[in-house]
């Protein structure tokens, strides 16, 4: 009896340890490190922020984020999703502020006032890179649509994001404007992010849409050059926007609107624009607050 | 080859060096990971013990439902239990969506159907005749059930090795209802994902070997466990 007595403590005392570990489970996030200098804390901190991989896979907001939070006391949670998804939780205000770049499908939530507050925020622009050896010869193309064209009739690869993001829109209009529909064993979808599509072209020594900053922010893994850069159809436009606390009463209102002046900010906009400069030699963001969109890139 | 090697000797600096960032995702899985394994202790054992001792219409049909469920894919547990934690979803206003607590219960409900399948199928192994011997001591219902759980606790071990292993080692589910927040839901499989999409291999393969040694050191823990009371 004494014997299974203490394999009985022993069962119990390890599923004690667990238990206690389980604890600290619960209660650590809870308690995020506050440093003492802070401003006071605003009632609701938590801020849901619905973006693009982009902004996250280039570091941008690794550098804005921690510094808005500093500054505000709120507390982001960045969703890196699609442009695509990002939408899709503002117009079901599953989201409190979105960053995307996809202006013609914001103009419909912008226009069904899912949103308020639209804000021009930066712009890059969206390059084609492809391998170097270029086997549908479209380094020179003078439009995106030309270079798209001759992919297509050399069958060369072609690796789209097909995750519905802002690439992939831009992507798709592009075609559009190229008159061709993309289809066969050359077109291929990887449904993932920027950064993971790029690898897939690489691997695979095809072609693809991408922007400027996520293609600097990975180039040392790549065998990938840019071929086609320039054109102003490829400006890549960033808008920051809340979701309309009217129509979601569950939106933090504060939160978001905080974001937003933040981000169009005179002191933001200059770190947008340094941005990356250190470490590749140029600009990845290019910052636009208080311009009109049809300015940009003249 | 190049790449491995930089990713191991990163693996290597950061494991030396305790980088904050890293052991903070790596806590983070643990106790994650660690809770959503004790969750579905709590509930698969009973569960599972009621399944194997008692006769009813229809229980045929519910073990086929947990054997299935044992291999439910992530993303599936992952999409549903977004769509119930959405703010305009029917538990919305719990507000558990992108925190710790919703991977919690992702990965309890993922383990959940491994821990009762697994728990059923050790309670049925145990020999009859040892049951009507247990009965006939005059054992209360409770000392009864208590015997042969214990009588089982081996297999009961390797259900929450296994439990453990499918959720620590899970990225679907976790990335979609945690939404890899940076500091708060963050873990190991979803950072490696992101460092992937970013490019940073050597990062990723760090993560990994992390990821790996962690999984291993807490089945060696439990597995030490098992074996020690088989020795005594």
């Amino acid at each position: 009896m004494n014997k299974s007595f203490s394999r009985v403590r022993n069962f119990l005392a390890a599923s004690a340890a667990v238990l206690m570990l389980a604890g600290c489970g619960t209660a650590a996030p809870k308690a995020p490190e506050t440093p003492a200098a802070q401003p006071a804390k605003p009632s609701n901190p938590d801020v849901i922020l619905a973006t693009t991989t982009s902004t996250q896979d280039s570091g941008l907001l690794d550098v804005l984020v921690p510094d808005f939070e500093k500054k505000t006391g709120y507390k982001i949670k960045t969703i890196a999703v699609g442009t695509g998804q990002a939408l899709t939780m503002g117009e079901k205000g599953e989201a409190d502020v979105l960053l995307t770049h996809a202006p013609s499908s914001e103009k419909k939530l912008v226009d069904n006032k899912d949103v308020t507050n639209y804000q021009l925020v930066m712009h890059n622009d969206f390059v084609i890179v492809g391998p170097s050896a270029d086997p549908a010869k479209i380094k020179g193309k003078k439009t995106a649509a030309e270079a798209l064209k001759a992919i297509a009739d050399s069958q060369s690869i072609f690796v789209s994001r097909g995750d519905d993001s802002g690439t992939h829109k831009m992507e798709k209009s592009l075609w559009k404007q190229a008159k061709i529909e993309p289809k066969g064993a050359w077109y291929q979808e990887s449904g993932s992010g920027m950064g993971q599509t790029l690898n897939v072209a690489s691997e695979k020594g095809g072609y693809t849409l991408t922007d400027r900053a996520t293609y600097l922010a990975t180039k040392k893994n790549l065998k990938l050059d840019i071929l086609v850069e320039g054109e102003k159809s490829l400006l890549n436009i960033y808008h920051v926007m809340q979701v309309n606390p009217e129509k979601f009463s569950k939106v933090n209102k504060d939160g978001a609107k905080a974001f937003v002046d933040y981000l169009i900010n005179p002191d933001t906009q200059k770190k947008i624009g340094d941005f990356g400069k250190d470490k590749y030699g140029q600009s990845l963001f290019f910052p636009d607050a208080g311009k009109k969109e049809e300015d940009i890139g003249k | 080859m190049e790449l491995i090697w930089e990713g191991l000797k990163k693996a290597f600096h950061m494991l030396i060096t305790g980088d904050p960032e890293v052991f903070k995702i790596t806590l983070l899985t643990l106790q994650v990971s660690g809770t959503a394994t004790l969750i579905s202790l709590a509930i698969g054992v009973p569960l599972g013990t009621l399944l194997a001792l008692t006769q009813f219409p229809g229980r045929r049909f519910l073990m086929s439902v947990v054997n299935t469920s044992m291999g439910m894919p992530p993303v599936v547990v992952g999409l549903w239990v977004t769509i119930f934690l959405w703010r305009s979803g029917p538990l919305g206003w719990l507000k558990m969506l992108y925190t710790p607590y919703a991977i919690v219960v992702a990965q309890a409900l993922i383990a959940s159907p491994i821990i009762i399948g697994l728990t059923a199928a050790a309670i049925q192994q145990i020999d009859p005749k040892l049951r009507l011997q247990i009965k006939a001591l005059g054992t209360t219902r409770i000392q009864y059930l208590w015997f042969l759980v214990k009588e089982a606790r081996f297999s009961l071990l390797a259900a929450v090795i296994a439990g453990f292993g499918a959720v620590v080692s899970e990225v679907g589910a976790s990335m979609m209802v945690g939404g890899n927040v940076k500091g708060q839901t963050r873990v190991l499989t979803t950072a490696t994902v992101m460092e992937v999409s970013k490019g940073n291999f050597d990062v990723a393969i760090a993560l990994s070997v992390i990821l790996i040694l962690l999984a291993y050191l807490v089945t060696l823990w439990l597995t030490l466990l098992q074996q020690k009371q088989r020795g005594v």
